[in-house]
């Protein structure tokens, strides 16, 4: 590290540092906004907690994510020792330096980025066009994580290879609780009484039958 | 609480011979051996040629006020003036679509079903008219499953002759009883699932053309006036109630089956169409499921028409009158009824998912002798009702609310161990419940 | 001239997560099935503001705030 001087003027290890120390915060944030956009769905609610905690801390949470993230990016691009460019925070895999491992945080910046912008709009867009990109956030967090996994790099030191394994066993643990918990009566009954209605048990809602 | 029907009084003018300004108007009036009554020269025959509706703006509203100082209104249970829904659409940007309503999930009736058996061409007939007098592009008859294949031949029947001005489509019913409503026939007619879409109802939907939905038997109607006139129309019924309509008699009758009466006919006489009881009656159900119970000394002498039967709270509703025998036991029928209706519903709304189910739940209590709490039941009558998406719960509310006034006195001695009934056999149809 | 606002919810969307309750019980109840229940009146000035984070915040999207000018 003390030997990191480049040519021409003052090049600050501080651009570097911040970038990857963002970086760091940025995935536990992100791993935050999952484990809370789970917890909204399924309706999970400690007894002191309203609701309305979960749903709320999540919508703030992202948000706050996004500013990290510009932080992320810009000190990443402005540091001189790596040469990324521009173009490649938007178009993934364009960046010369580590272009695989680049490219999957601008993966995961653009689906990310498209789940938040339908999340603003989500009144205007309706429920089921909003719903149908929010979960690609299933596939930006993987894609974060494995960013954090090539890019990152510092996994031989203890405490970050702690917070980055401790982020995907949160994950896991939580998409796994959601996935054996029982969906709220309410709406699972409602699609079998739909599909019921349609043409007796075992039709989809929208098949045709026999009928015509 | 109890009441005779006589069979044999001198028969009341609902069962007049028929003539030009007689009933019956829609159902054949004699079905003779060997002669298919949907056939296409039997109805010109009987009915002559349609007259032509179409035309340019200025008559098409004057037929449009014919049919309004006709005084026409729905035959489907809401009763809506069938003038204000064509003036409507025939007003509108785009062509719309006619979708006529023969689906009829109320198990108790099957007016429509006849209708639709035994004179399509006249239903056909009123669905062109509508078109015509609307502009519309398309026809689209939505048949109960045992009526659909006559309809089909009807269509077919039509299409060589060249009787339609607009192409005409039969769909077969999707079962269940909120399938009939209107919003839920337009998507379903569409390819959609037959479920309501909510209030209020969005008769046609994004990129679709609006829908013109009626009753069968109100297109009916529309037919015959165009050739008969708003006057003829009015020569039958009362002057707020004008015309004929149909109703479905059941229960403990000689006769039980589709009649052609007049609004005012005495209930009496009405139920005396289908051969009179022979026997005490309890109560009546009136108007179908989203009906009226009432008991049956109070109803009789009643004219059947909104007005007379306000008396007890009731209206003709979907032309349905079902006749409990004393010897049934009214409350058991009242919580099979709402049993089956709590498991009808299309289940998109929590209220009525979650709340009939516990009226249910609460009645078959009160059946079975486990007592009534009558404050918590009528709180969740008033928590469903205009909670849902369409009004499934608000009529299953209502017609619970008139139980629970009728049956007083059968709660309390259920409660106490006892019931006065001696039917084992069910009077009223349940359908087939949702799973 | 006064701004009439009216708060509605579309029963089909609603899945009686309970979150417009907790966010306004003094406007919106919960019946014994935990779906909302709003009175069919105006919603009063000083709740204005909360009704409009409520339509906006419901994870199904089902309320909605009306505005009319009577």
């Amino acid at each position: 590290m003390a030997g990191l001087t480049a040519p021409a003027a003052a090049n600050p290890q501080w651009l570097w540092f911040l970038s990857r120390g963002s970086g760091l915060v940025l995935l536990v944030l992100c791993t935050a906004v999952v484990v809370l956009g789970v917890a909204t769905r399924t309706g999970w609610a400690p007894r002191r907690w309203p609701r309305f905690v979960a749903a709320e801390l999540h919508r703030t949470l992202s948000l706050f994510a996004l500013g990290l993230l510009a932080l992320h990016v810009v000190t990443a691009i402005a540091d001189p020792y790596v040469s990324i460019g521009w173009a490649a925070t938007a178009i993934p895999f364009l960046s010369p330096y580590r272009t695989l491992a680049i490219g999957l945080g601008t993966l995961a910046v653009d689906l990310g980025a498209a789940v938040l912008l339908t999340s603003v709009l989500r009144h205007r867009l309706g429920l089921r066009a909003w719903r149908a990109v929010h979960w690609l956030a299933y596939l930006a967090w993987p894609a974060a994580f494995a960013h954090a996994l090539r890019a990152g790099g510092d996994l031989r030191t203890g405490w970050v290879a702690g917070t980055i394994w401790g982020c995907a066993a949160a994950v896991a643990a939580a998409v796994a609780a959601a996935a054996v918990a029982r969906p709220p009566a309410r709406s699972s009954m409602r699609w079998r009484s739909r599909r019921a209605l349609t043409f007796g048990p075992g039709a989809r809602p929208g098949s045709r039958g026999s009928t015509r | 609480m109890t009441a005779i029907v006589d069979s044999t009084r001198a028969p009341s003018p609902a069962g007049r011979i028929l003539g030009p300004s007689g009933l019956p108007r829609l159902l054949p009036s004699d079905l003779a051996v060997g002669v298919d009554p949907a056939g296409l020269d039997r109805h010109l025959a009987r009915h002559g040629a349609r007259p032509c509706c179409a035309g340019d703006w200025r008559r098409r509203q004057r037929l449009i006020d014919e049919v309004d100082s006709a005084g026409l209104t729905g035959r489907g249970g809401a009763a809506f003036p069938t003038a204000r829904k064509l003036r409507t659409l025939a007003a509108g940007p785009c062509p719309p679509v006619v979708v006529a309503n023969g689906v009829e999930g109320e198990p108790a009736s099957v007016k429509d079903k006849v209708l639709l058996a035994s004179a399509p061409h006249l239903v056909l007939d009123g669905a062109a008219c509508a078109a015509e007098l609307t502009g519309a592009a398309e026809v689209v008859i939505v048949a109960h499953r045992a009526a659909c294949e006559t309809v089909r031949r009807a269509v077919a029947e039509r299409r060589q002759v060249g009787c339609d001005p607009v192409p005409v489509r039969v769909q077969a019913a999707a079962a269940g009883f909120t399938a009939g409503e209107a919003s839920a026939v337009v998507r379903w007619a569409h390819g959609g699932v037959p479920a309501p879409t909510g209030r209020p109802p969005r008769l046609g939907g994004p990129g679709r053309r609006p829908a013109l939905v009626q009753n069968v038997e109100t297109l009916t109607h529309l037919a015959l006036i165009m050739r008969h006139g708003a006057s003829w129309f009015r020569s039958a019924g009362t002057a707020a109630e004008p015309g004929s309509m149909l109703v479905t008699l059941l229960g403990a009758v000689a006769r039980p089956g589709v009649y052609e009466v007049e609004p005012g006919t005495l209930v009496r006489d009405v139920l005396g169409l289908a051969g009179g009881t022979g026997q005490p009656l309890g109560a009546l159900l009136i108007g179908g499921y989203f009906g009226t119970w009432a008991a049956a000394e109070a109803a009789l002498p009643l004219p059947f028409s909104a007005a007379g039967l306000a008396a007890v709270g009731a209206s003709p509703g979907a032309g349905v009158l079902a006749a409990l025998p004393a010897t049934a036991c009214g409350l058991a029928e009242a919580a099979r009824v709402t049993r089956y209706l709590a498991g009808s519903s299309a289940g998109q709304c929590g209220p009525c998912v979650f709340g009939l189910n516990a009226i249910a739940g609460a009645l078959d209590r009160a059946a079975a002798g486990g007592g009534c709490d009558p404050a918590t039941v009528r709180r969740w009558l008033r928590d469903v009702n205009g909670r849902g998406a369409c009004r499934h719960p608000d009529g299953t509310a209502h017609m619970v609310a008139s139980a629970l006034r009728v049956f007083r006195a059968e709660i309390d001695l259920h409660g106490r161990g006892w019931c006065r009934a001696t039917e084992t056999a069910w009077v009223l149809p349940a359908g087939q419940g949702q799973p | 001239m006064t701004e009439r606002t009216r708060l509605t919810v579309d029963p089909i969307a609603c899945d009686g997560r309970g979150l417009c309750a907790e966010l306004l019980p003094e406007f919106i109840g919960l019946d014994d099935w935990g779906f909302p229940v709003i009175p069919a009146r105006d919603v009063p000035a000083a709740l204005r503001a909360d009704a409009a984070a409520v339509a906006r915040l419901c994870p199904r999207l089902a309320l909605r705030l009306e505005r009319a000018e009577r």
